[in-house]
């Protein structure tokens, strides 16, 4: 079951997967086709015929995707189609996954460093801009200061500044640029001025680093006025540095503020540049040539910026300035960046260049900026990444396992049919092998119960005959035991066949009743035997096996009943649903015997005749009857009720022990049941007893009784004497179901009965005269009851003398009461012992009224006796390939005077029987080469069907063929195996019958007397 | 020899063979069936059982030493021989005979020479044995005296 559950879930899990990626499919196309419609506004004409295309686009998908999932379960539903498909799809999605997450990794982590690049570049964009702006704001306060100086030193005469001003009103408004750590006026002297310059100033112009005084040149830019932290620089002058001059010259070209490349500073020794604007002494139109420039220049004044702490200071102001490192280069000659701040501790990571504007279109400056931490793990990506794959791993798991476990189960299904198919072998052999041995032991136990008759015949004394009996006895219960699982074993392997024959089911039943009688008197419990009237006289069937069924049911009840009855009633299945409604009344206190029974109603409960509403076989000529056999017994015990019909299981294994029995009667009895058409059910109340029931359907005997020979052999003198016909009897009985019991049986003789409770009811009927009343039956039990008025009662009764007084019976129930007898006295009172059946019942009235009785005709000949008669003198061929079979079989038949003749082929066999011949019978042995017995057979036939049916249209003259007009010689198979050749495969091909071989008298006796007679 | 003492022994000699399992009660039948219309019946059964038997060995010899072994052809004939051992009441032949055809069955060559041979030594043992009765039988008749049943 668990196996079955893990199978269930699987494929549950499977088409849930599947679902899914049919689903995901789904999404992705209607998304795509969603998005088509909204990308493509232009099919707005096509709309309708867009949309459609669409949709049939879409129907198609989904059918495939059906089609799929449909072959899917073809798939799964066939068999293991292959085991290595299965690993390929695992292993493809195990492949497809481990690269899809690998990407999903790969896709998240470049997000990432994407983001942490726009993050480092905004930064560092951001720091450039501000470091831009405020060197752009000093920028624009040293060139505020050119104006003045422009205006106050150039433009007043005389001058209205001086060093000390200047250093004054820069120190104050040092504030202003906060990037320049010092300012510096330097004033442009031609070689012309010098000397009245260097008279007026005081100084001689002196050289940078130097610091001598200045060797001629063509013109001088002497420092006059400069902030006090730069004071030092005043009367150098500035075109004598390499870097200064250059600086100057390009200022006053250009007119705007240039830089000098990066160096370290005179006094801080730190990097700074030097920013320089040139002060003219007019103002200049923007187009002004740089001739005009230089012609106009009036001095030039310098600014210091000190890079490195004002990008410090800088850096300062802004937050997360831990982390990031930046550096500022200046890259006006490519190959070699000048680095104006910040270490150089080189990192790998990335790096963001931000271009920096100073103004100065000579000069190239950058910032870049990379982070101080490596970048941290992506852990998001890595637990996604993770998280996919263990789970398409889990369910790739999943389907391996759902995949073994198919594979598992469907071995185990395979196992298991194996298992199955060796396990019916062997009960099959079982069931062979149980026939064939008992089969072996029948032959040898009937040879020695022969012996034990023929020895009980000598001379014997009382010891030994008793001996002798006893071993009889055992014998026989042998056979009846070997008998009975030589039945089982046959229908467990399906080759018990029913005879159709004719029989008398009320003369069965009389015989199975004196099976019985003695057992019944022994231990005096009452027996009795109750058949409707609407059951018909004949019926045809197998007489044999529903004897079998009711003797084992009696057995049984017989068994295990102590006190009470046993009750056998059959009537028409249609009678019993009709008295279903009727019958209402509690039947429990109206039983033969008085005591308690379990009620039969019950035990059909179950029955699939009673479950339909009209009679099952409409067919006039089958009759359905219900046969009930009533106990008073232990009952079974609930716990093992379930286990009645099943082969060799007993309530209890002490049973076996007490009562003896192999526990198979009632699983056979069920078989033989079913075989019939019939089913079988029971009730039991235990200390109550058990009810078992069963139906059968037969033909009815009457109507087709030419087809089947009556079956007379067996049930010898049941035919019921008629010299009663037409008298009357009275039954005295109080209990109604034992009077109907009673009058039953009496009405079998002819005679009519009527039925009283007491004394009193029976007087008058006597007395009343109109009809004389042959006979009073009197029960024992209302006999003893009161012994004075029963007396007083055939006193009255004889002398009311209309004619002959009756005769009074009494029933009695055990031989032992008949003692009784001497308690009526001289009465002529005869006693009839129970159980009642018609042929006792006949005999006993016989003698009590005197009448004559005829002996039994055909009683005490022997078999080998009557096969003489039968035999003597008829034409039998005999065929046999083998010719000591043939010899021998040819010496058994002639011994019982037939006239043999041999053959040892088929063919042989089909020219002597080809009509007209004078053959009797024939005996044919099945197994032959070249043409079998069965073949041979089936040719006879058709010749003999065609010699009928030509004889019959008068194209042959009747004269020729013997005045026989219907050709059918009896053919009988001869063969060993009795189990092998079945009677259907004998009829099949038209035998009439077989026996085995060699012959058995008595089996001889049987299969011939059909024929001959 | 005394009659009555021949007449014993040779129902000594039959109880024997009944005994030892080389006749059954078919046999008995057999001897029933022998009266004064027919009475050389049974030995007229056996000696067409000898004949029958002994064509029946040769073949089955013969189809052994075959390249190609005709199992088919054999079963039939084992079939034969077994019909006619049963008939006769030579069960201990009858009985090999059931072995030896589930060996031509299985196709079997080894089983069915083993076979062979031990329903050849069977065949030969009843043989003798049924051989010495008839002729004890002989004797008795031909000393005047009726053979005991």
């Amino acid at each position: 079951m668990s196996l079955l559950h893990v199978f269930e879930f699987g494929l549950k899990v499977g088409h849930l997967l599947w679902m899914l990626c049919c689903w995901i499919a789904s999404m992705i196309s209607m998304n795509w086709f969603i998005n088509g419609e909204f990308k493509d506004p232009k099919a707005g004409l096509l709309g309708d015929s867009g949309g459609k295309m669409w949709f049939e686009c879409w129907d198609q998908i989904s059918n495939l995707s059906f089609k799929i999932h449909h072959q899917y379960y073809q798939f799964i539903g066939s068999k293991k189609v292959c085991k290595s498909w299965w690993r390929k799809l695992l292993f493809s999605w195990i492949i497809g996954w481990t690269l899809a997450s690998v990407s999903i990794f790969c896709y998240m982590s470049s997000l990432a460093t994407e983001k942490r690049k726009e993050t480092l570049s905004s930064m560092c964009d951001e720091r450039a801009r501000m470091l831009q702006d405020q060197f752009n704001v000093s920028m624009n306060h040293i060139q505020a200061m050119s104006v003045l100086i422009s205006t106050f030193h150039h433009g007043k005469t005389p001058s209205a500044i001086d060093q000390g001003t200047f250093a004054r009103y820069t120190e104050q408004t040092a504030f202003e640029r906060p990037l320049t750590s010092g300012v510096a006026y330097a004033v442009r002297v031609l070689h012309s001025e010098r000397e009245q310059f260097e008279r007026q100033q005081g100084w001689t112009i002196k050289r940078m680093y130097t610091l001598e005084p200045s060797r001629i040149q063509e013109e001088y830019a002497p420092v006059i006025f400069a902030q006090d932290i730069v004071s030092h620089v005043v009367s150098l002058d500035m075109l004598s540095g390499k870097e200064d001059r250059e600086n100057v010259l390009r200022a006053r070209r250009s007119g705007k503020g240039v830089l000098t490349a990066p160096f370290k500073l005179l006094k801080t020794n730190r990097l700074g540049v030097i920013l320089t604007f040139a002060v003219y002494k007019r103002d200049l139109p923007a187009n002004a040539t740089p001739n005009e420039r230089i012609q106009a220049t009036d001095g030039y004044l310098g600014g210091v910026f000190d890079i490195e702490s004002l990008v410090e200071k800088l850096l300062q102001q802004l937050s997360s300035k831990q982390t990031i490192l930046v550096n500022v280069f200046d890259t006006s000659n490519q190959s070699y960046p000048i680095s104006m701040y910040g270490s150089n501790a080189s990192n790998d990571g990335l790096e963001h260049v931000s271009h920096l504007n100073f103004g100065d279109p000579f000069r190239k400056h950058e910032m870049r900026c990379r982070f101080k931490q490596k970048p941290p793990w992506p852990l998001v990506a890595i637990t996604t990444s993770i998280f996919i794959l263990v789970i398409a791993l889990l369910v790739g798991h999943i389907f391996y396992a759902t995949v073994n476990r198919i594979a598992k189960v469907e071995d185990d299904c395979h196992k298991m049919m194996e298992l199955k198919k060796q396990a019916e072998a062997a009960d099959v052999a079982k069931s062979q092998f149980l026939a064939t041995v008992s089969h072996e032991i029948r032959t040898p136990m009937n040879g020695v119960l022969g012996m034990l008759d023929m020895l009980m015949d000598t001379n014997l004394d009382v010891t030994q005959l008793d001996y002798v009996r006893t071993a009889q006895a055992s014998g026989k219960a042998l056979v009846a035991l070997i008998n009975e699982v030589l039945d089982q074993a046959k229908i467990e392997s399906g080759k018990l066949e029913l005879e159709e024959v004719q029989f008398d089911l009320r003369a069965i039943l009389d015989d199975v009743l004196s099976l019985f009688s003695g057992k019944s008197q022994d231990k005096g419990v009452e027996l009795a035997v109750y058949i409707s009237d609407r059951v018909p006289e004949m019926l045809i069937g197998d007489p044999g096996r529903f004897r079998q069924i009711i003797t084992n049911l009696m057995g049984n009840s017989m068994k295990f009943t102590e006190k009470g009855h046993i009750l056998v009633t059959v009537h028409l299945v249609e009678e019993v649903i009709d008295s279903i409604e009727v019958e209402t009344e509690s039947s429990s206190k109206n039983t033969l015997s008085g005591f308690p029974v379990a009620d039969r109603r019950q035990s059909w409960k179950g029955f699939r005749t009673f479950g339909q509403e009209e009679p099952v076989h409409p067919l006039s000529d089958s009759i359905n009857l219900i046969v009930s056999v009533e106990d008073t017994g232990l009952g079974i015990p609930p716990e093992a009720q379930p286990r009645v019909f099943t082969p060799f299981m007993q309530v209890d294994p002490s049973i076996s022990r007490t009562h003896g029995g192999t526990g198979i009667g009632l699983s056979i009895s069920k078989c033989l049941v079913g075989l019939m058409n019939g089913e079988i059910g029971f009730v039991s109340i235990p200390k109550v007893g058990s009810t078992f029931t069963f139906t059968a359907v037969f033909a009815s005997g009457s109507s087709s009784s030419k087809e089947y020979k009556s079956q007379q052999i067996n049930s010898q003198s049941n035919t019921v004497p008629s010299e009663f016909h037409g008298m009357r009897a009275l039954v005295m009985d109080p209990r109604p179901v034992r009077a109907k019991v009673s009058r039953y049986h009496i009405q079998r003789l002819g005679i009519h009965v009527e039925v009283i409770s007491d004394w009193k009811q029976g007087l008058s009927i006597i007395n009343r005269g109109d009809n004389a009343i042959h006979m009073v039956l009197i029960e024992q039990e209302v006999w003893d009851r009161d012994l004075k008025r029963s007396g007083l009662f055939i006193d009255k009764s004889e002398k009311i003398g209309h004619g002959t007084p009756p005769k009074v019976f009494l029933l009695s129930n055990s031989i032992s009461s008949s003692s009784g007898n001497a308690t009526t006295g001289a009465c002529d009172l005869s006693i009839i012992s129970k159980p009642l059946r018609a042929s006792m019942l006949a005999a006993s009235l016989q003698r009590a009224m005197g009448i004559g009785n005829k002996g039994n005709p055909r009683n005490g000949e022997s078999p080998s006796l009557s096969l003489r008669n039968l035999l003597l003198g008829r034409k039998i061929l005999i065929v046999d390939d083998n010719n000591v079979n043939l010899k021998v079989a040819a010496g058994a038949l002639k011994k019982y005077g037939a006239d043999v003749v041999s053959a040892t082929r088929g063919t042989e066999a089909i020219e002597l029987l080809t009509p007209p011949h004078k053959f009797d019978a024939c005996f044919m042995d099945i197994q032959m080469p070249e043409m079998d017995g069965f073949e041979a057979t089936r040719r006879i036939r058709d010749v003999e069907q065609n010699i009928n049916n030509h004889i019959q249209f008068g194209e042959l003259s009747v004269d020729a063929y013997n005045n026989v007009s219907n050709w059918h010689v009896p053919i009988l198979a001869m063969t060993a195996d009795v189990i092998q050749a079945t009677h259907e495969q004998c009829q099949r091909c038209g035998m009439d019958g077989y026996v085995s071989k060699p012959f058995e008298a008595e089996q001889l006796y049987r299969e011939v007397s059909r024929f001959f007679q | 020899m005394d009659l009555v003492q021949l007449q014993r022994q040779l129902v000594d000699y039959r109880t024997s063979l009944y005994h030892e399992g080389f006749l059954d009660e078919q046999f008995t039948q057999l001897q029933e069936l022998q009266d004064e219309n027919n009475p050389d019946f049974v030995v007229e059964v056996v000696s067409l059982f000898f004949q029958d038997s002994e064509r029946l060995l040769n073949e089955l010899s013969k189809a052994l030493e075959q390249q190609i072994i005709d199992f088919k052809r054999m079963d039939a004939h084992v079939h034969q021989l077994k019909g006619s051992s049963s008939s006769i009441g030579a069960q201990r032949v009858q009985k090999l005979c059931i072995v030896f055809r589930n060996y031509c069955e299985a196709r079997n060559v080894e089983g069915c020479l083993k076979c062979l041979q031990q329903v050849k030594h069977e065949y030969a043992l009843v043989k003798t044995k049924l051989e010495s009765m008839f002729q004890l039988e002989q004797q008795i008749s031909n000393a005047g005296g009726s053979i005991p049943v």
